[in-house]
């Protein structure tokens, strides 16, 4: 209980701030995250989502950026994809 | 078989210098016959942290260009028996040494010492290169900024894309109270996003700054806390096993006072 109280008044110290930079721009530096890099990683998934259905390929957005991490802990890096869906294929199942 | 060790960083200005002569000193310390190699060919700065710069007569791009033997340039420290520096050239640059000559040298060197610590430069161009062609380990220094942590990383990847398999992580300069405060990092933090195992952890230590003044290794010196740390990590070089020197009693005059009237310095 003083444990919840404790972890929910605790203010974000620089320390936490310090770590959450870090991850991030590690991400960056480790995967070599160069815009061709993401045009890669964006070619591939447009290959396997047109499987299932029709998207919009020019509008499609993909970017490394943070988020909220689901256990609460802080903020995690995250890899975001938008990808408007212009049609669902009808492949008669 | 004498082993080489490699001292790195990529940043600049962590320590790598003040690590290589005071690791060096605790090994010969402990017995060992230790061969110390500035690398940093143009920047030399091992023999003045050393004491040593008014001794130097060859450098390491003579020895390696055949100007002289290499027992011709290894200059004797006189205060400990068993420590030699081969230092580097000062009006050089890092392109008159290559990667293979390195290696060469390192292999000559292993006949004669039990341990060669090598001072790597700044940076991840030639200089690196040089400095870990030779290299059995490495040791990776860094401190508590984001900065520091993110250049051991790249270095990190740049080593073991190079063969060196498992570097160790030396964490410099940690200042207790800032990291109990919530403003450094702490060492399960950067063991956290840098994922290597620590060979040592060396608080910030004034003495640091009087012992590079006076040209004498900290290690050598019973009082200092780096001095203590450094001491320990050299006996983990040797496979001896040592509990990390537990910091948090080293809180500042502020910080017992607090203690005293019942304020949570946490």
């Amino acid at each position: 209980m003083f444990d919840l109280f404790s972890r929910l008044t605790r203010r974000r110290t620089s320390k936490d701030v310090a770590k959450e930079r870090l991850k991030l721009v590690l991400i960056h530096d480790r995967a070599n995250v160069s815009p061709q890099f993401l045009e890669m990683v964006k070619g591939e998934i447009i290959k396997v989502i047109q499987h299932y259905m029709e998207i919009d390929e020019d509008a499609l957005d993909i970017q490394i950026t943070k988020t909220e991490s689901e256990d609460g802990e802080g903020i995690v890096p995250a890899l975001v994809a938008s990808i408007p869906i212009r049609g669902v294929k009808n492949s008669g199942k | 078989m004498g082993e080489v060790i490699v001292i790195t960083s990529g940043k600049g200005g962590v320590g790598k210098t003040t690590t290589t002569a005071n690791l060096g000193t605790g090994l010969c310390l402990l017995g060992k016959k230790v061969a110390l190699l500035d690398t940093d060919i143009g920047l030399r700065n091992l023999d003045v942290v050393m004491g040593l710069e008014n001794r130097i007569v060859y450098d390491l791009v003579d020895v390696v260009e055949g100007v002289c033997r290499i027992k011709q340039a290894l200059i004797k420290d006189k205060r400990y028996d068993g420590l030699y520096l081969l230092p580097a050239a000062q009006t050089r640059d890092k392109n008159s040494v290559t990667p293979n000559q390195m290696l060469k040298l390192c292999d000559d060197l292993r006949e004669e010492f039990d341990y060669i610590i090598v001072d790597c430069p700044a940076g991840i161009e030639q200089g690196f290169k040089n400095a870990i062609a030779g290299a059995d380990r490495a040791i990776v220094i860094t401190t508590p900024e984001v900065s520091a942590v993110r250049d051991a990383d790249r270095i990190i990847g740049l080593l073991e894309a190079n063969e060196i398999r498992k570097p160790l992580l030396l964490i410099n300069r940690v200042r207790p109270v800032m990291v109990k405060k919530g403003d450094m990092m702490s060492i399960e933090d950067i063991i956290d996003i840098l994922a290597i195992d620590l060979i040592g952890v060396v608080p910030d230590d004034e003495n640091i700054i009087i012992s590079t003044n006076r040209g004498e290794p900290a290690v050598t010196e019973d009082k200092s806390l780096a001095g203590q740390a450094y001491r320990n990590v050299a006996k983990r070089i040797m496979g001896e096993e040592v509990p990390l020197i537990d910091l948090s009693g080293q809180d500042g005059f502020l910080a017992k006072v607090k203690k005293l009237f019942g304020f949570r310095s946490a």
